[in-house]
């Protein structure tokens, strides 16, 4: 694997990477707000609309779009496509930073978060919830991304010796990595396992909603549905950070593998939009789309952007293409982002004089935390072998 | 990429099952029945004369704070059901509103509190099981030292009866347990209570329901006794019959609640929601118990992925 990937270096502290910090250390002060003075200061959430930004961006949207470490494993362990071997880190980053800050944010949202360890005390589980298994999968898997990732930061490691603490030194850091290299298969497995089970139950989670979301959204085919496109957005990530990254820290673009995966992506998108509209005839829910309101409008323009990438993609001559990939890949990411912020917000009505639209503070927090995930991402990449080598010619 | 048909049957075939799994009735989990020697409330709102004392022996007895909506903040006058009002009288009007518990023109009260679900989408939802539902009086009770705070609840709940403390750094979840700790001294609830005119009446579920029934077959016009604070007690007031809507709201609405209504204008018009008769937990369990029944699919799953990763990563 270490042949395969390399620390970018550079400097760490670049203008951008300072609007980050400012962005998160703005997000920490709130946060700090939020702690002492209650959630109703900070954010416009209500009873009738209990979850906002901070439930449908951060940890449903976000861990779907963190999926491109498990969509990368399917890929590369469970269908054995090894020549995709070196999409496999920088997915595995980004999937690590999306899952472990979800966690966070999840942290922030909950009113009695000094209480969290009762999700994992035997006393109190409830094996009926769809939330219970949701949130003992995701703090499991952010886990095991974690331990994923240890061989990245053992070479790492390896490749500085000088700058790392004296005992940190006297680690047999070789011997080290091939244990974990021996081992690391149980973690990948494990890996693909959790985010199918929780990806999958993130949508069941709204079936209990029942009529509070529009039949357009309800539908006993959620799990299958928020499956599908969980992964379809975790190859549209790993296509839209190879192509960007490739332009933002001016390296070659990976054409030949990205053209490759983008084609899986049209049968993957064309299963999700079947049962995306069985669902809505079996929930007898065809006429709402006719209803020409704020449900009818977010419907077609989620739709319109699943349909988009189909259409781009099938054109084999479009999968070579970075500008049609790049699109194609952010409109996926929209589309599945879109879906879920429809399933669990927009298209959710608790009844007549209910409203939510998020505050400034609500905002700020999410901008900080995403800003907080890139300056990681970043200060990662550079020091750790993350990226692909580039080859040179 | 050129996707292998071998390929595409496999995923096909992933997704069949995950369909099949989604659709498949055969593990369906049963519908909940009754708890025998449950207890409820009757809520008669042709009865109801909106005095709202129900509502401040609530605050009373479960020492809420008042809820204030107007400026000065001197008076407590809840708009709503919320954290620190867990029973609420409201109003329905139409028109010129003349005339009492008549659809048109008309006006009706109705009483909002906790609906004791008989399978509540509450504790179905809850991950720490803090909402629960007594096995013996088929009460939903809360217990503080469990509850996160992930408000799943709210989410879940079809009546939007779970509160959440929105001003609060330790915040908790308020609703009514229906003066479970009166009960346990012998009292029944505060807004049975108290109401004066019989309006909102306490006891066995089977009892409420057959008194329900009971009402639906007066005569309009006639004048029947109608019991006062328990279903059976000794006290009763004799009253004139009005129009009834022949249906006893809470039978069977969402797999059934321990709190029945009845009423002289359609339900939905008092703000109760219109609900199938299978209850939402048992349609969001049945998904779940299908796809993880004593997690042997996972196990499998995770068994065939240790076998496959480790052949593909050998050479490594």
């Amino acid at each position: 694997m270490s042949e395969e990937s390399k620390p970018i270096g550079g400097e760490i502290f670049t203008k951008p990477f300072k609007v980050l910090m400012a962005f998160a250390l703005f997000a920490a002060v709130l946060v700090i707000v939020r702690l002492f003075y209650g959630l109703g200061l900070v954010t416009s959430m209500s009873d009738g609309y209990p979850w906002g930004i901070w439930i449908a961006y951060d940890v449903v949207a976000g861990t779907a779009v963190a999926c491109g470490g498990y969509a990368m494993a399917i890929l590369v362990y469970m269908m054995n496509k090894g020549e995709y071997h070196p999409l496999v880190r920088p997915a595995l980053l980004a999937s690590m930073f999306g899952y472990t800050l979800a966690g966070v944010s999840v942290m922030f949202d909950i009113g009695r978060y000094w209480q969290a360890y009762n999700l994992f005390l035997p006393k109190y589980a409830n094996p009926n919830s769809i939330l219970f298994e949701v949130a003992l999968c995701i703090a499991l898997y952010s886990l095991v991304l974690w331990l994923e990732f240890i061989p990245a930061f053992l070479e790492g490691i390896e490749k500085h010796k000088k700058d790392v603490p004296k005992f940190v030194q006297n680690w047999d850091v070789r011997g080290l990595r091939k244990f974990w290299n021996k081992v690391l298969f149980i973690f990948i497995a494990v890996g693909i396992l959790l985010p199918t089970m929780h990806q999958s139950s993130l949508g069941t989670m709204m079936v209990i909603a029942g009529k509070k979301l529009s039949p357009l959204w309800q539908t006993g085919f959620l799990p299958l549905l928020y499956l599908i496109s969980a992964i379809t957005m975790g190859y549209a990530i790993v296509i839209f950070e190879s192509i960007y990254s490739s332009k933002g820290l001016k390296r070659p673009l990976e054409s030949d593998m990205l053209a490759k995966l983008s084609g899986i992506i049209p049968w993957l998108l064309g299963i999700f939009l079947v049962v995306r509209f069985v669902g809505i005839i079996s929930q007898g829910g065809l006429g709402s789309i006719f209803q020409f309101n704020k449900n009818t409008l977010m419907f077609i323009i989620e739709i319109a952007l699943f349909v988009y990438p189909l259409m781009v993609l099938m054109n084999k001559g479009n999968q070579t293409r970075p500008r049609a990939l790049f699109l194609s890949a952010a409109s996926l990411l929209l589309a599945g982002s879109l879906y879920r912020f429809n399933s669990y917000l927009i298209g959710f009505n608790p009844g007549p004089g209910w409203g939510y639209f998020p505050s400034f503070t609500e905002i700020m927090i999410t901008l900080g935390i995403i800003s907080f995930e890139i300056m990681a991402y970043l200060y990662i990449v550079k020091k750790f072998p993350v990226l692909p080598k580039t080859e040179h010619a | 990429m050129e996707i292998k048909r071998r390929d595409f049957l496999k995923v096909a075939a992933a997704g069949g099952l995950m369909m099949a799994a989604n659709a498949g009735p055969a593990l369906a989990r049963d519908q909940k029945a009754r708890i025998t020697g449950a207890v409820g409330l009757l809520y008669d709102s042709t009865v109801c004369v909106g005095c709202k004392a129900c509502v401040s022996a609530c605050k009373q007895y479960n020492e809420t704070p008042p809820s204030f909506s107007s400026s000065d903040e001197l008076w407590d006058n809840p708009l709503d059901n919320d954290s620190k009002t867990y029973n609420h009288i409201k109003l329905y009007k139409d028109g010129t509103g003349e005339v009492k518990d008549r659809e048109k023109d008309g006006h009706a009260y109705v009483k909002r509190q906790c609906m004791h679900c008989v399978d509540p989408a509450c504790a179905s939802a809850c991950p720490v099981s803090a909402l629960k539902k007594d096995e013996k009086s088929g009460i939903v009770t809360y217990n503080k030292d469990a509850c996160i705070g992930c408000r799943y609840c709210q989410v879940a709940c079809p009546f939007n009866i779970p509160k959440f403390e929105w001003e609060k750094a330790l915040p908790q979840i308020r609703k009514c347990e229906l003066c479970s700790h009166r009960l346990k001294k012998g009292d029944i609830p505060a807004c049975a209570e108290f109401c004066p005119t019989g309006a909102c009446i306490f006891g066995a579920v089977d009892d409420l329901l057959a008194e329900a029934k009971k009402r639906l077959a007066y005569k309009p016009g006639e004048y029947q006794n109608y019991p006062v604070e328990r279903v059976n007690g000794k006290q009763v007031t004799e009253r004139l019959v009005t129009p009834y809507i022949q249906h006893v709201y809470g039978e069977k609405e969402g797999g059934g609640t321990q709190v029945l209504y009845l009423a002289g204008v359609p339900f939905q018009k008092l703000g109760l929601p219109d609900l199938e008769e299978k209850p939402q937990a048992q349609v969001s369990e049945t998904i779940q118990h299908t796809i993880y029944k004593g997690m042997i699919a996972p196990i499998v799953f995770l068994g065939g992925l240790v076998y496959i990763v480790h052949k593909n990563t050998k050479d490594e």
